[in-house]
This record gives structure tokens, sequence and C-alpha cells, in this order.
């Protein structure tokens, strides 16, 4: 089985539609959304529509942080532009959309696999994976083999021992990775609709579970149209304008 | 882990377990028979001792990463791999052949074997390099030489794949190789510079050459650095039949500095094969090493200097690739020469690490007897060679930059696929003539050399003008008129 992995998609169409057809010319034949399905991105209502209608064909969906305050209208914690953002798309979905997101789980588990949004230790506080720490309390929380996650924006791949520190790789190009099976994995997806690694491109992963291999994809979509949707439903500007640079 | 006990007979994963060959403190080897694999195959199972010793392990770990990857002549086939969980295992071709182990107690070899040996492992290292893994171990108890001639390279448990995470990084507390022939960069732990691999080739010449190792055998990390400040014996003044040329090739491979050894090992492989042409520098005359003083000056300025992992290198080969260029001296192409020399130049101004092989096909006429002078009595063979010094002068390039080759072949096609192959040549620029109905028919060199070449190939025409392009059509619509 080869399964995509798109995490913080972020109400971004163009992003998700372009990862969607690269995922089906290397014959993924499962979907995982790792949550931040909504937030940021002018398309909210298109994403949600499209993730159900794929859940329906037998993906996986958890709940982010977005969609969580988005399907609740509660903002705390979010800076202004987030806060802006998660308002509006308040707005634009309609009751049944915003219990689908309200009910998505908050991790699943699979085989030798965790799939949570944000890191697998304590997933209602939404902490982030930005270093050897972080990525140890969540790869020693869970016996699982191999934990997907997002939330971070940054791809990042951590390997652990089981009596050592982890290592972390920063994925170079799309060479597909064995998880070797000595060790602990933690795959770090960058973002679908918000990339944040000085690379505009859109993230995710493709996981072969036959050959146990990972392998990190970015793929080009148009911009242009994303940002002048942004612009047009007058959310924060500086939306539009770091997808272009990836930060 | 519970690991079940292997003995000959046993049956593991449908490998029957045969003889022992091989029990090191790494690992042991056993010959091993499969139903439906008819090539002799070996078993090699990882020495995992009761202190659960990392290094080990990781090696392991590494070897059954980056093996599976591997193709080619140059590296053992690759069958099987047993999980950790179970019991680890390799399972890989057996190389029958002679290791390089024992060449060393005939050392010094004869010049004309050390570059034929050096070409062989250069070439191995170029295929691997290509398949962007670097050994990092590369010594002779590592490097078999088949049957066939080829030679490959063996325990990949140091190595590095340039595109998968680096196991090894975090047993980092010593510097990860074999002493005598570790770079020093990787002393600096860092296991990311594919000249690394040309360092421990040059160590490995030099003890062919010479019967010594050229920092000895170091027994403390410390002693290790040695070779960061003194410079090793020039290997002529150890074995005076060693041509300076070949203490030139060494000498480079054994730059502490990597920017200052070949950028790549095909261009070692290149200047192995043709000795004739290697650029000669003091290195070539050398018969001292450097002072106490040079080297303690050496030692001071490095105080400080950091090492750990780096981002590892772009491939080489992007950055200092071989161009040959296949310069057709007859007189009806010289309309394109100042052609292909501009598309000489603009490589030039790309890639600073750039070496060009100019190459001219002497053709042999098949119904006569080789000829050696022409009508004037001039040797035709010399003559070329100065006629495409000619040519090449205008691009003003310096010695370690440019060489020249005149091949004597009757097919003038095969003989530039042949050298761009035994050269692993990068590019090929070659001139082709304006189409004719007649060449279309027949077929061309340059198209020939464009479908075999086993690499790109940009075929370089002059501009054609306006009144070129109707003049040509004028004629085909002539000759489609013509009865």
């Amino acid at each position: 089985m080869r399964i995509a992995f798109l995490s913080d998609i972020h109400g971004n169409r163009e992003a998700l539609d372009a990862c969607l057809a690269h995922a089906e010319r290397r014959k993924a034949d499962r979907l995982v959304f790792l949550g931040d399905l909504v937030g940021y991105g002018a398309d909210p209502v298109y994403v949600v529509d499209k993730v159900r209608e794929a859940m329906a064909k037998g993906a996986l969906s958890i709940l982010g942080n977005h969609d969580e305050a988005a399907a609740r209208g509660v903002t705390t914690g979010m800076n202004d532009y987030a806060r802006a953002a998660l308002e509006w798309t308040f707005r634009e979905l309609d009751a049944d959309s915003r219990r689908f997101l309200a009910d998505l789980p908050m991790k699943i588990e699979e085989d030798d696999r965790i799939y949570v949004h944000s890191e697998a230790s304590a997933p209602l506080s939404w902490a982030y994976i930005t270093d050897v720490a972080t990525a140890e309390r969540s790869l020693r929380s869970t016996n699982h083999r191999i934990t997907f996650c997002g939330h971070v924006h940054k791809p990042q791949l951590y390997h652990m021992q089981p009596q050592r520190p982890p290592l972390l790789f920063v994925p170079q190009g799309s060479t597909p990775i064995p998880l070797m099976a000595s060790r602990k994995w933690l795959a770090v997806q960058g973002a679908v609709g918000q990339p944040r690694d000085h690379n505009p491109l859109a993230a995710y992963t493709i996981y072969d579970t036959d050959t146990n291999e990972l392998s990190f994809q970015r793929v080009s979509y148009d911009i242009d149209a994303t940002a002048q949707k942004i612009h047009a439903a007058n959310l924060p500007q500086i939306l539009a304008a770091r997808l272009f640079i990836g930060r | 882990m519970t690991h079940q006990r292997l003995q000959t007979g046993s049956i593991l994963d449908g490998f029957t377990i045969g003889e022992k060959i091989h029990s090191g403190g790494m690992a042991t080897l056993w010959r091993v028979t499969k139903p439906g694999v008819d090539v002799p195959i070996v078993m090699k199972v990882p020495t995992i001792l009761d202190g659960d010793d990392a290094t080990i392990i990781v090696g392991f770990e590494m070897e059954m990463m980056i093996l599976p990857r591997l193709s080619g002549v140059h590296v053992p086939k690759y069958y099987a791999v047993g999980d950790f969980a179970r019991q680890p295992y390799l399972v890989m071709e057996y190389i029958q052949g002679q290791s390089l182990f024992s060449f060393i107690d005939r050392a010094p070899l004869p010049p004309d074997e050390i570059v034929a040996l050096g070409a062989k492992v250069a070439t191995a290292l170029v295929d691997l390099h290509r398949q962007n893994v670097l050994h990092l171990d590369i010594k002779p108890s590592n490097i078999m030489l088949r049957e066939s001639g080829e030679a490959a390279l063996i325990d990949f448990g140091l190595s590095r794949h340039l595109f998968l995470p680096d196991l090894l990084e975090e047993e980092f507390r010593v510097p990860m190789g074999t002493g005598p022939y570790i770079a020093p960069e990787q002393i600096f732990k860092n296991r990311s510079d594919p000249r690394s691999d040309i360092y421990s080739l040059g160590v490995l010449l030099y003890y062919l050459a010479t019967n010594v190792r050229p920092f000895g055998v170091p027994q403390a990390q410390s002693s290790l650095k040695n070779r960061l400040w003194r410079d090793p014996v020039p290997p002529r003044r150890l074995n005076p039949e060693i041509p300076p040329a070949l203490q030139e090739v060494i000498l480079r491979c054994l730059e502490v500095d990597p920017e200052q050894r070949y950028a790549t090992p095909a261009q070692l492989a290149f200047d192995l094969a043709n000795m004739s042409q290697v650029p000669l520098t003091e290195r070539a005359t050398r018969m001292e090493r450097n002072s106490y003083f040079d080297a303690w000056k050496r030692w001071f300025a490095s105080l400080g200097a950091q090492g750990g992992p780096q981002q590892p290198r772009a491939t080489q080969n992007n950055l200092a690739p071989i161009i040959m260029v296949a310069v057709d001296l007859s007189v009806e192409m010289e309309p394109l020469w100042e052609e292909l020399r501009a598309n000489v130049k603009r490589v030039l101004a790309t890639m600073p690490g750039v070496r060009i092989a100019c190459v001219n096909v002497l053709k042999l006429n098949r119904l006569t007897i080789n000829y050696a002078l022409d009508e004037s009595g001039r040797n035709v063979h010399v003559q070329r060679l100065v006629e495409l010094k000619e040519w090449a002068r205008p691009l003003g390039l310096s010695q370690e930059r440019i060489t020249f080759h005149v091949i004597e072949h009757m097919d003038p096609a095969v003989a530039l696929v042949d050298y761009a192959k035994m050269n692993h040549v990068d590019q090929v620029l070659i001139g082709a003539r304006a189409s004719s109905t007649l060449r279309r028919f027949l077929g061309s060199t340059s198209s020939q050399v464009v479908a075999e070449a086993p690499c790109t190939v940009t075929v370089v025409r002059a501009p054609i003008t306006s009144g070129a392009v109707e003049m040509a059509a004028d004629a085909e619509t002539a000759r489609a008129d013509s009865p």
C-alpha cells in the first residue's frame, strides 16, 4: 500500500489539487490528512468538501488546531492574522462542515504507525516539533515505530535507536528513504498549503508499506491564483505574500 | 534482540548455511545457497557482543540501507536482508577474484601496474559516486579484483548515501575510518566529501608504489592528525623507479585541502589513463618533505579549526565534469571550428572545474596498410596533434584543464563513443555538417555518437542564415522536380 500523507492544507485549493494529482500519478492508493484543513486560505469550503469526499472512499483525517478553532469559533492563543482568518473561516463554513471538523479524531493508530497533527506525547497541547528535544519527547511517548505528524510546516525526519537521543535528517530531494526497522521514526510533514521552509513548493510525503520507504515530495502549484483569492476575501495580505517565499 | 545460533547446515529464510569463510570482530561470513540462485553467495552476519556495541550495529544498519540501493559490476550484487528484530544479515554475491590486500606483499609494484590498478579503483569510485554513495573506508582489504578485471568495492559499513540519513552521525565520539587511510576531513568528522575517497586511494597508491604507508599506522587519535601538517616523504625518494607523473598523481590525491585534490574520481581516472598528459607541477619533482618549521606553522594555523557533520557536497560531476570535444580537422568543417570553440567557452564560463579533452580521429583505411607518413613525408599523427592544439589555442586554457588525443581508428563514431566510455566523459560536444539528403540517408558520425554515447551529447551546427535556408529549399525542390 502506498499512503500519501497531506498536512496543513489551510484552505489552499490549488496546492491541494496539485498534490492530489501528483500523488495519483505516483500510484498512491490511500490518503491520510494530518490536520489543519482550514485556516489562512480562502477555500475552506472546497477543501472540507474534497476531504469528506476522499473519506467516503477510505481516506483518513485527523483534527488540527485550526480545524478545532474554526469549528468552535474559539481562537484563544492565535496570533492576529490567524485569528482574522479563522473568524472569516468560521463564517464561511456551514454548521454541517463545522460539525464534521469538530468530530475529527485527535489521533489514529494503524499497524506500527500513529498519525497525529502536532506530536504524540500530548496531542491536545498542540506543541511544535522544532528540534531533537521536542522530537525525543514525542518518540518516547509512543510504542509505534513510525509517527506521522505535521503542524510546523517544515519537513523533518527524526530517527532514534532505543538507548540514544534522536537524530535529525533534513530531507534532500525525493529519494525514497528506508525506515530501518531497528529504529523509531518521526516523520514531520511539510505543509501542503503554506510551506515555511523557504521553499514555496507544496509539500507532502508518500510512504510505501511494502518497501518500508518514505519519500518527501514537493509540488508546484498556481500560487498567483491562491494569492488573488486571499486578497479578494480581504484576508490579511501577509497570508498571500508568504506563499511566494515559503515563509 | 534474540538471535538463533547459525551453523553449517541450518536454514534461515530459505538460505542453507554452508561453510564459515570469515570470522572477524565486526561480522561473520558464511557461504550460503538457495534454490534458484546459481551464483556463489555469502551471508554476512554482524558480530553482536553482549556489550551491544553500537558502532557495529549502526555500521551494519548503514550497509543494510546502502547495499540494496547499489547496482553494477563495481559492487557485490545484493540478494536479501534480514530484519534486526529477528536475525540481522545481508546476503550478497560472493565476488570471485583477488583481494587487493594480496598485492601489498609484492609492493613496490612496477609503476605501470600501479597505474592500471589505480585506474580500476578510480573507475569503481566513479560508478559508486554516480549512485550518490561515498565509500569512506577505501583500503586494500575492501577492494576485490574480479576475474573479469574490474575492481569491486566491498564493506559499506562506514559509507554514506548523500540523500539518506547518516545513521553513523551519532557515533561521532571518534573519527571513523581506518587509521592509515583516513582523510583529514574525516578526522574532523566530516562524512560528506566525495574527495575523501580520493585521498584514501592516494594512500593506497603510495603504499603500492613504495611499500611504506605515507603516514604509518597511527596508534592514537592524536597521531592521526599528523597528516594535517607533515607531508609524506615524496614517493620517488623511496622508490626512484616511480615516474614524476605518478608522483604528481599520488601527491595530488594526498593534498590536505580537498580543494587541491582531484575534484572527482573521473578526473583521477582520466589522468591515470593518460599518464603522458598529466600536467606536472612542483609535486612531480619534490624530493623532500616539508620542514618541521613548516609543519609547526601549519599546526599553529590549524588551531581552533572546527569539525563536525556537514551538509553533503552537491553531486560532484555537476561542478567538475569532463567534457570531450570531438574536433574534425578536415577543411570542409572549418566553418564550424569557431562555433565549436564558442560552445566550449560557454561551458568554461559556467563550470570552473571542467576539464576539456580534445579528440580527433585519424581515420584508417581498411584497404591499405597503416601509414605513418603522408605524401610529403610528415608524421601524420604528430601533424594532427599539432593542428588540434592549434585549434584549441584561442581558448587560452592552461595545461591542467585541457588534453589532446589523436585516435587512429577505422570508424570515427565507434572511436569517439569508446573514448567517452573509457574516460567517464560527462558531455560530448561534436560538430555536425549541414544536413543533406545523402547524409540523412547514410547516417553521420554525429548522429551515431548521439545514439550510442553514454552521456549527454551536444551537436554543434554553424548558424544557418536565411539565404542558406532558401538555397537548401531550392535544392530540395530541384531534386524533387527532377524525374
